[in-house]
């Protein structure tokens, strides 16, 4: 424990300048990801949390930088492996905001098996999968959600391999929110991040985060085209709905698509199982000792 | 006269209950107050297959599990085939009439125990054979049946009803009754207990478990694998019931990396696998030595390379410990020497995993994983526990608190501070003024990325450093024997006790020779074994490997020193007579003969 602690005083109305570091992004002119950064910061400002209590975990690659331009507490762990580590923090305090984030590469290829058992876990944490449909920090590849015969310097015949859909692969692994949403909408994209936050379990949120720089087909023009807002009539409580607007290519839909309420949270089962407190100690292990005595 | 120790394996297919008997006979012979030692091989199949659990028993300490069987308890003929070379000369051999006949041979004794019969005919309830069978076994030696009664009291048969524990004592009786009416030399396998009090029973990987309970581990994650899995189901136990918690990952990148997330979040926590395991963990292992995040992990070593032999003793991954990382990397390695140094190198690993902020693996052996043991129940108010030095936050003003940079202003908290020793103070998320971001990539002090060559020139020493801290509080090494000898073992993990015992039995036909053991395997504790070399004009590395992987590290630093190398790689633990040949090249290579000689010298 360390001997002091400090209580710093409560500010109701946060400004969002507090929760930018100063480390200016390293990503390129025109990236999608600037547009999750500032929703990012409009979610935390929106939800009032002292920097301190929040943590950003992230894998590897050019989104997962995020966390050194916030003011937050961040992890910036190895390539897929965000959610075990965002998982930790979690199991080791209960307490703090997890908001996860990363690429497509990093959630769905390297990353992909940890996803799923997040997912079924119901770990309460947000993750925020910034999507372009390319390997960027290695200067263009074909990634899990880029579409057939989509043509990079590793697959220069066009990628034989069928995209992942981000949302049905949630749902399928019992992730309990499942949203997408787009970095040219930042202001939805920050409330969308806000719903995710107050969900209690795992809630994904696929952002289409194009890449000017190696993605010339998945672009902020090609979304604008391609994207619309759900139909007031969706239910998100109803996961044949979700599944089916999840499939739709044209249009794709934004917003939240499935969302399971009143189920219980890892963090609720870890604390459930709870009989006892660091004060057992002593006593725990003198029935430990007389056990095998 | 008594014997000095007596061996007894019970033998039989995989779901006969095999382990049952053996650890019910352990259990009871631990409370009448013999020191009990014991090794098993579990069954790589779920039920069918070759199992065994042996039991060595004396009135002085015992330090391995005995090179030959005095006494085997056969339950069928596959048990009988598997087992029956390991059985010495004029030995006894038990068996289970109605499922094997074994032949006869003047190279022991056999009597027939009609165990299903008397369980089915005489109980009238078949499943109390192995009963039966620990009835037998106690009648062998004279063990006072009271014991085995009671521990049938305080079981979950208990639970079953009044006729079923009822039928469960009958069947003790009649095994104990069947055997002391018939088997002839009874007298000759007595041993004397010994006035052990204030002792406890406990498995190596539970002894591991209770020490990181105790080093105040709070978080544990984990994927089930052989032989470790039991620490992780004494865990998801108890740790529960002081707050922690336990989490089955999905994978063992998973559980490392869930290590790390709860070691970040300030707790201590750990995991523990075996060798394809630590393979899987390697880069993230890096990772904790790059972000220098505490964290502990297991290495119950299994016979390899790959899946290999999954219940077979190997001492084989001391070179992936110690070498098996992307770039240069800051951890510390242990290895438990008995079963008693399971619970205290796991405490030491907390301790100097916290105190410098790394990565500290412990490499565990099959034979003390599976192990269970009478012990001195151990002194806690010894217990030394070292926690990591944090930040907290105090006051703007205080620039002079380590952890800020004076130049920067004090808002501004240096996550990884050049100190001399190498260690800074680590900010706990939820701790005003401390914010930093942990990463894998080279970094400033105050955690921002770089790649700087000087900059990454001073951090990579400012990690090395905290290694000199890490060898000046390395846990003392084992010793056993004469220092004045000429003749050293130097040797690590569990074979330091096979070791002990040559030693004893050398000492015995008047041999001077004198055993070093760290605990420290890496970084190299030469502050250790340079006095140990000193004097010594043979020193013979055993280990069970075949490349002699300690022998090599050793070889790193002491270019001038001719190592013996002597290795066993049959997935079995040295024998004693092994090591004596070693030295008396002339003795008998016959291991029970050796073993017959050594015992009559002494």
């Amino acid at each position: 424990m360390p001997d002091q602690v400090f209580t710093p005083t409560i500010t109701p109305d946060r400004t969002v300048e507090e929760y930018k570091s100063g480390v200016k992004p390293t990503w390129c002119p025109g990236c999608g990801d600037f547009g999750v950064l500032n929703a990012v910061y409009n979610a935390l400002r929106g939800k009032g949390y002292a920097p301190e209590d929040v943590v950003l975990v992230s894998g590897i690659g050019c989104s997962s930088r995020l966390p050194f331009f916030s003011s937050t507490y961040g992890f910036h762990t190895v390539h897929g492996r965000t959610m075990p580590i965002a998982t930790g923090i979690k199991v080791g305090n209960p307490d703090l905001k997890v908001l996860a984030l990363g690429g497509d590469g990093d959630a769905f290829a390297i990353g992909g098996g940890h996803f799923i058992h997040a997912a079924r876990r119901n770990l309460d944490v947000c993750y925020v999968i910034m999507d372009n449909s390319i390997y960027g920090l290695t200067k263009g590849q074909t990634s899990p959600t880029s579409m057939v015969g989509f043509v990079t310097k590793t697959t220069p015949k066009g990628t034989p391999d069928r995209p992942v859909n981000p949302l049905q692969l949630a749902m399928a692994s019992g992730a309990t929110f499942v949203g997408r949403a787009f970095s040219g909408k930042p202001k939805e994209l920050a409330d969308l991040i806000v719903q995710g936050i107050d969900h209690k379990g795992f809630a994904i949120i696929d952002a289409y985060s194009p890449c000017p720089t190696f993605n010339k087909v998945n672009t902020f023009k090609y979304y604008r085209d391609q994207a619309v807002e759900l139909p007031r009539e969706h239910d998100a409580s109803d996961v044949m709905q979700a599944w089916a607007r999840a499939q739709s290519t044209d249009p794709v839909y934004l917003g939240v698509l499935y969302e399971a309420t009143g189920e219980a949270s890892f963090e609720d089962h870890i604390a459930s199982a709870h009989s006892g407190t660091e004060a057992d100690v002593p006593r725990v292990i003198s029935s430990i000792l007389e056990r095998y005595s | 006269m008594a014997r000095q120790d007596l061996v007894i394996r019970i033998a039989g297919e995989a779901g006969e209950g095999v382990s049952i008997t053996g650890q019910m006979v352990t259990q009871a012979t631990a409370r009448a107050g013999y020191y009990v030692l014991t090794d098993s091989v579990p069954p790589a199949e779920i039920k069918g297959g070759y199992s065994f659990y042996q039991i060595r028993l004396s009135e002085k300490r015992l330090r391995s599990r005995g090179d030959s069987v005095d006494v085997l308890l056969a339950f069928n003929q596959e048990a009988f085939e598997n087992s029956i070379e390991h059985l010495r000369h004029g030995g006894i051999l038990i068996y289970d009439s109605a499922e094997l006949s074994p032949p006869e041979s003047d190279r022991y004794r056999s009597y027939s125990v009609p165990l299903t019969d008397i369980a089915k005919n005489q109980v009238e309830l078949a499943l109390s054979k192995n009963m039966v069978a620990v009835g037998a076994v106690a009648g062998l030696f004279g063990l006072d049946t009271e014991h085995i009664h009671r521990l049938l009291r305080e079981s979950k048969l208990a639970k079953k009803g009044e006729d079923i524990l009822n039928k469960n004592l009958k069947a003790v009786d009649l095994g104990y009754q069947y055997v002391s009416e018939r088997v002839a030399e009874r007298a000759s396998l007595e041993v004397r207990p010994s006035k052990l009090e204030g002792r406890i029973v406990i498995s190596g990987n539970h002894a591991v478990a209770l020490g990181a309970l105790v080093a105040g581990c709070r978080r544990y994650a984990g994927y089930p694998i052989t032989p470790a899995t039991d620490i992780m189901e004494f865990l998801a136990d108890e740790l529960p019931r002081v707050g922690g918690a336990v989490v089955q990952a999905e994978d063992e990148i998973a559980a490392i990396g869930m290590v790390l997330g709860a070691s970040y979040a300030g707790q201590k926590a750990m995991t523990a696998t075996s060798g394809p395991g630590l393979s899987l963990m390697t880069e993230m292992l890096g990772l904790a030595s790059m972000a220098e995040i505490p964290s502990v992990v297991i290495d119950c070593q299994r016979a390899g390379p790959s899946t290999g032999m999954p219940t077979r003793h190997e001492q084989g991954d001391l070179n992936l410990a110690v070498y098996g990382a992307h770039g240069e990397v800051q951890r510390v390695v242990l290895a438990p020497a008995s079963l008693m140094d399971c619970f205290w190198t796991t405490i030491a690993a907390f301790n100097l995993a916290e105190e410098f902020q790394i990565p500290a693996i412990v490499l565990q052996d099959t034979v003390l994983a599976v192990r269970t043991e009478s012990i001195p129940q151990p002194d806690l108010s010894t217990v030394n526990i070292v926690n990591r030095q944090t930040f907290a936050y105090r006051d703007a003003g205080d620039a002079t608190e380590p952890g800020y940079d004076a130049a920067s202003g004090p808002e501004r908290y240096l996550r990884y501070q050049i100190t001399p020793d190498g260690v800074s103070p680590m900010a706990i998320p939820g701790t005003p003024g401390g914010a930093y971001v942990a990463t894998g990539l080279e970094h400033t002090q105050a955690a921002n990325t770089s790649s700087d060559a000087r900059n990454h020139a001073a951090m990579t020493e400012k990690r090395f450093r905290k290694m000199d801290g890490v060898l000046a509080k390395a846990p003392p090494a084992h010793e056993y024997g004469d220092p004045s000898a000429e003749i050293g073992f130097l040797t690590w993990g569990s074979t330091f006790g096979v070791v002990a015992e040559a030693i004893d039995k050398l000492a015995a036909q008047g041999i001077k020779a004198h055993a070093l053991a760290p605990r420290m395997v890496w970084p190299l504790p030469t502050h250790q074994i340079d006095p140990f070399l000193k004097n010594k004009r043979i020193v013979i590395v055993p280990e069970v490997n075949y490349t002699g992987q300690f022998a090599n590290l050793l070889k790193t630093h002491y270019q001038h020193v001719e190592f013996t190398r002597l290795n066993v790689y049959g997935g079995q633990p040295f024998s004693v007579a092994r090591l004596i040949e070693a030295v008396v090249p002339n003795a008998s290579t016959d291991v029970a003969a050796t073993r017959e000689e050594a015992a009559a010298h002494a």
